[in-house]
């Protein structure tokens, strides 16, 4: 079953230069496994088809349960060259929350999620 | 030794809560207050400050800033870490000294400054060496931009802050140094670190980490049960408990609001993460991927476990370099067809700019309300808004273009789709772009320079 990453995880996003990176933490241990599987470079760059012009890279933190995504190419030239409201990707970190992963019933009733 | 030694972040960014770092001195137990002032672009416009008048050219707020906290900081203890010195260092101190003069305190004060960061006169030497200080982000070497070059820094850690404090300054004030070096000198002071304990450093490094956003990490910005993160109103910054060991505790001071647990500072961590194995500064590489982190009771983070690797041979140069020029404006339109009458006065607009053959290097619409920060992934625009607002930007390296483009706005009020509104603040600025050029240089090529004076 589908589940938006919303009910799954907490984020927050910052800048440097043209690249947003989103830090995407598990709201549970037990919920890090399932991120990492489903939460890849790949989906996250289709994810933010049209915003991010870039590569897509992802490194894990086991230790606080949490995956950072670094967005290239995402923030219209960045810092004071940039022309978007969000010239500092501070709202990519709800932007990625939106997106929707695949998860089992058997996960789901552990996780009590629907 | 005294253990532990709190240090307590006062300002996330030059322009923060000004009563912050009088509540951090005065509502409980700290002994270094640490300031960061300057963001990435900030040095150009003390640049730019300080050729207009010699005198200015630094965070101007902190000399008053002194003056409320000075007295209260002699009588506890407190010292105070700041890269308030923008690119007028001595000229900060000279203003800090008169007002510790005024209060009382001649030679009562030592105020230790840090110099060496500004290399704007050296850029040529450093060119003809073979030094090219290529954009770390783009590889493009700096020769491209050597004529428009405003500002150019070099980000100095930890070790300048802590010859200061061994000479007894009370305030360090530097120029362009590192957010994380205001906390960590404290700590390579007190706790007598080596220059090669690079676990330790590495913890101190993050510690200032996680304190330098001020707020972001004691429930600001906090996305985990924001909600129900109380009194937001009287937040307490943080403040980052150390002890020799390297492990410390982030906390704020009781009784006041906000909220530090386990997933305020976890998205703090994360906050402008890289790669997480090397977060290099100066003065270490600190490996966020060892972090431990532990609930250690009510408004506490326990933080342990930290590694960290050797330095690297370069510091970081920040350099600002004029980009041209660019102005955004917007107005509101109000149901029905909010959406739809936005979308007709962009192109109406879009079409009168092409006719004036101006020439600009991007134009970004977006439509407020509808999908200015989530793009596409906020789904089929609303129908039936109620309102939503139009706000194109447009960005060239023709000034009379940008200016053109500032009287085409409000005329879209009589000329455009109806039911228009929100003009209220004249024509948008046109504005110059100052942009940052980060680089690497050498270490062995600077200096740093730590001077201390007497009040």
């Amino acid at each position: 079953m589908k589940v938006q990453l919303v009910k799954l995880a907490h984020a927050r996003s910052g800048d440097k230069g043209d690249t947003a990176n989103v830090g995407l933490i598990a709201l549970r241990e037990d919920i890090y496994p399932i991120l990492v599987r489903e939460v890849t470079s790949q989906r996250v760059k289709s994810h933010f088809k049209g915003i991010c012009k870039g590569d897509v890279e992802r490194f894990e933190l086991p230790n606080l349960g949490a995956l950072n995504f670094l967005l290239h190419e995402s923030l219209g030239g960045g810092g004071t060259l940039s022309l978007m409201t969000d010239a500092q990707g501070k709202t990519f970190s709800t932007a990625l929350l939106r997106m929707e992963i695949e998860i089992t019933p058997e996960e789901a009733t552990s996780l009590a999620v629907s | 030794m005294k253990e532990p030694i709190r240090v307590a972040a006062g300002q996330g960014f030059w322009g923060d809560l000004p009563d912050a770092p009088v509540h951090q001195v005065e509502d409980g137990p700290i002994d270094y207050l640490m300031l960061d002032y300057l963001a990435e672009v900030t040095m150009s416009i003390m640049q730019k400050q300080k050729a207009r008048d010699p005198n200015a050219g630094y965070a101007k707020d902190f000399v008053p800033l002194i003056r409320r906290i000075l007295p209260t900081c002699v009588e506890r203890n407190i010292r105070i870490t700041a890269n308030a010195g923008g690119v007028n260092v001595k000229g900060c101190a000279d203003a800090v000294r008169d007002v510790a003069r005024d209060l009382g305190f001649a030679g009562k004060v030592k105020i230790g400054i840090v110099t060496g960061d500004d290399i704007m006169s050296r850029l040529d030497e450093f060119l003809a060496k073979g030094i090219e200080l290529k954009n770390m982000d783009t590889g493009a070497p700096l020769a491209s931009v050597r004529d428009r070059i405003q500002s150019a820094n070099v980000y100095l850690g930890a070790w300048p802050m802590v010859e200061a404090l061994k000479q007894n300054a009370q305030i360090v004030i530097t120029g362009r140094a590192t957010d994380t070096g205001l906390t960590l000198a404290p700590l390579i002071y007190e706790f007598g670190w080596s220059a090669t304990a690079w676990d330790k450093l590495a913890a101190g490094t993050i510690a200032g980490h996680i304190i330098e956003c001020g707020a972001q990490a004691s429930g600001g910005n906090c996305q985990y049960d924001w909600q129900n993160i109380p009194d937001m109103a009287n937040v307490g910054f943080p403040i980052a408990e150390a002890s020799a060991d390297g492990t410390f505790v982030i906390t704020k001071h009781q009784g006041s609001g906000g909220r530090v647990n386990l997933p305020s500072v976890k998205e703090q961590l994360v906050y402008e993460m890289g790669d997480p194995h090397e977060y290099i500064t100066p003065d270490c590489v600190a490996d966020f991927t060892t972090i431990q982190l532990e609930d250690a009771g009510e408004n506490r983070v326990r933080v342990f476990g930290v590694k960290g690797q050797p330095a690297t041979d370069s510091f970081k140069v920040s350099i600002s370099y004029s980009a041209g020029f660019k102005a955004v404006g917007t107005l509101v339109y109000a149901w029905p067809d909010a959406v739809a009458k936005a979308q007709k006065a962009d192109s109406i607009l879009r079409e009168r700019l092409d006719r004036l053959g101006l020439k600009f290097d991007q134009i970004l619409t977006e439509f407020v309300g509808a999908n200015a920060t989530h793009g596409s992934l906020a789904g089929p625009q609303l129908l039936d808004a109620p309102e939503v607002q139009l706000r194109v930007g447009v960005r060239s390296s023709d000034r009379s273009s940008v200016e053109r483009f500032t009287k085409e706005i409000a005329p879209l009020i009589l000329t455009g789709p109806p039911a228009v509104t929100g003009f209220a603040g004249g024509r948008p600025k046109v504005e110059e772009i100052v942009a940052y050029w980060p680089a690497l240089i050498p270490k062995e090529l600077i200096t740093p320079v730590v001077e201390v004076l007497e009040t």
